[in-house]
């Protein structure tokens, strides 16, 4: 067999402007709803930027950035993942249960939360690369199949997380809230991660699965692995919900999958794979936490509030698919 | 060649279709097994008649994913507690407003397909995107029409429809269903809004090129599907006489399921009607057979999970990329 050149370096050898013109369009989208939504969110409520103001506001978006990114992983890759907010309840409750409340046990907590998370992501990851399942219904379905587990570890909400992780959740070093330095260190993460081949595999694979196979990518091992590492990311996702909380929830996961799909696309990720960047999804998920900030400093009604907030969030999506690159005719 | 009696099986055994009914009755058969009693044919009616309201959603969905270019409609199961909340509202208990209850509540549906259709067809949103935010929307819109309290209750005729036994024994909603499954087989197959949405589905362009009016034709596919969410809601209410602020949001994902199993092509241009219908039949006898057996709540989540997966592994897997 010949050399194949491989997509992504097909990618690489595009004239810069063409790539810049592809991918500048919904970035800007994504960066200009940021930055309307901080300076709104501010505007209205000036001590959001205290140092108070800022760690709990990120200790309360945490979750749901780590599963936008976690989220952003697998719809670069060309898949969906459905069960995300599921996974993050199984890792949680289990975790809370291993610990017991003891902080010598945190280390062995973590290391459960983590690896419960890999286990569901290489599940799913199983179920849609080797059975061929539709990525929507086949991880409908392993949703169903964690929050039965999570609801047979932790019956109902309780549990005690132990205080050293609800401590150093709210914790500041270096004057820097230990909230923000995880999303930071998210984002710093990824920027090690996306030089790696098997994250090129996954782009490319989301690109167009039959050239990637084509192009001799391991599409199978590569739609396993995205959906690994997001399971990975939930299972952390799962300790930040008990920092944050303080208390296991098996009913945590519910709006957090189809929260996690808003964010990613509001931050630019085309969910038909092969575009964007889980920094967006980052981007995207702190515009979603935030507008609902603002619609609750806004002392709308009460009974308007969801409304206003669907339509903020519908147009939102509605300018960033707008600002996405388009499919060619 | 002749296709002799045996390929003839074979390529009736292959049918989405017919698999998914033996899988309807062979559940049913394993719940008499298990449970004196399941499939008393009382209990069997039962259960049709619990599949009318996923059947009837369904319908909707099936149009859609039909329509193709990832055609997918996320907001069928709100927009069924929608209209099952104004119709609920609007005929509160009298039989006179129940036919204006039902004009409102598809009114409202309508507009709300429509506005997920010109989403997706004028400014180019992808389906799942824009059919998402009208979820968070219609949910909205639901708490600002109840102020956060469900109130109103079903016409007496409705609920004689849904639970009453008036023809030759069964409930007039399974002839309504009925009824409704052959029109709408028959506008799929037979009319040509039916060819123009499966060309639609099978290649946008090749459809566009042919002269079909493939933006019409979406936007109508979108406006049905939340049409039949809302008639779905409305024989839910007649179900269970009184409304919920969340009546019928969990339908939404059977309701693709369903189609799924029916064996309908989420790719678009490929299956039909019929296939979804019992899709919603296996999936209400799985839920209802989970329920019989009194298991505890987590085990009959789990379960549900790793029977759609094993259902879907049956046949609703995807090609292969190497031929």
């Amino acid at each position: 067999m010949t050399q194949t050149p491989t997509v992504a370096a097909i990618e690489e050898r595009r004239p810069l402007t063409e790539r810049l013109g592809r991918v500048r369009v919904a970035s800007w989208a994504t960066a200009a709803l940021l930055i309307v939504a901080v300076v709104a969110a501010v505007a209205l409520q000036p001590n959001l930027l205290s140092p108070y103001g800022v760690a709990s506001t990120f200790a309360t978006f945490l979750p749901l950035v780590l599963v936008a990114v976690a989220q952003a992983i697998v719809v670069i890759g060309g898949g969906l993942d459905l069960s995300a907010g599921a996974i993050v309840a199984l890792s949680s409750v289990v975790a809370v249960q291993v610990m017991q409340g003891e902080a010598g046990s945190v280390p062995l907590g973590f290391l459960t939360a983590i690896g419960v998370g890999l286990a569901c992501g290489i599940v799913n990851g199983l179920v849609v690369s080797r059975l061929r399942l539709q990525p929507l219904i086949a991880t409908f379905a392993t949703a169903s199949v964690f929050s039965g587990l999570a609801l047979l570890v932790l019956p109902s909400p309780g549990g005690t997380v132990p205080a050293i992780i609800t401590g150093t959740f709210r914790q500041a070093v270096g004057g820097v809230p230990v909230s923000v330095l995880l999303v930071v260190a998210v984002a710093a993460g990824w920027l090690v991660v996306r030089h790696l081949r098997i994250m090129r595999h996954i782009r490319a694979t989301g690109g167009g699965p039959a050239a990637a196979f084509a192009s001799l990518v391991p599409v199978a091992g590569a739609q396993l692995a995205s959906y690994a590492i997001c399971g990975v990311i939930c299972g952390l996702a799962g300790l930040a919900v008990l920092g944050n909380s303080g208390s296991g929830d098996p009913f945590i996961g519910g709006d957090l999958a189809l929260n996690s799909v808003a964010a990613v696309v509001v931050g630019g990720i085309a969910l038909r794979g092969g575009i964007g960047s889980p920094i967006g999804a980052i981007a995207g998920a702190i515009t979603l936490s935030l507008a609902s900030t603002i619609l609750f400093a806004l002392s709308l009604p009460t009974s308007w509030r969801a409304l206003a907030a669907g339509l903020v969030v519908i147009l939102a999506l509605a300018l960033s698919a707008l600002g996405a690159p388009r499919r060619q005719r | 060649m002749k296709p002799t009696t045996a390929t003839r099986a074979r390529t009736l055994l292959r049918d989405p279709v017919v698999i998914a009914a033996v899988i309807a009755i062979l559940l049913v058969v394993v719940g008499g097994i298990l449970k004196p009693g399941f499939a008393s044919p009382d209990q069997i009616v039962n259960m049709l008649r619990v599949a009318s309201f996923l059947g009837i959603i369904a319908i909707g969905q099936t149009i859609v994913v039909l329509s193709g270019g990832e055609g997918i409609d996320l907001s069928v199961g709100t927009v069924a507690t929608l209209g099952a909340i104004l119709a609920s509202r609007t005929m509160n208990g009298s039989d006179a407003l129940l036919v204006p209850g039902i004009l409102l509540a598809v009114g409202v549906a309508a507009l709300i397909g429509l506005a997920n259709g010109l989403g997706i067809v004028l400014l180019r949103i992808p389906p799942f995107v824009m059919t998402l935010g009208m979820l968070g929307v219609v949910g909205g819109l639901i708490l600002v029409v109840t102020g956060g309290v469900a109130d109103g209750r079903a016409a007496p005729s409705l609920v004689q429809l849904v639970n009453g036994r008036d023809v030759l024994g069964i409930p007039g909603i399974l002839l309504v269903w009925a009824l409704l499954a052959v029109v709408v087989t028959l506008v799929l197959r037979r009319t040509t809004f039916g060819m123009q949405l499966y060309a639609t589905g099978s290649g946008r362009e090749a459809a566009r090129l042919s002269g079909v009016p493939v933006g019409r034709v979406t936007v109508t596919a979108y406006v049905l599907s939340s049409i039949f969410a809302a008639l779905g809601g409305i024989a839910m209410v007649g179900y269970s006489q009184q409304v919920f602020l969340n009546l019928a949001n969990d339908l939404t994902l059977p309701s693709i399921a369903a189609v799924v199993i029916g064996g309908t092509l989420v790719a678009g241009g490929v299956g039909g009607y019929l296939g979804s219908a019992i899709g919603a039949i296996v999936l209400t006898v799985l839920t209802s057979l989970l329920t019989t057996l009194s298991m505890p709540e987590w085990a009959r989540i789990v379960v549900q999970g790793v029977v759609l997966i094993a259902l879907l592994a049956v046949y609703g897997r995807q090609r292969k990329l190497r031929t």
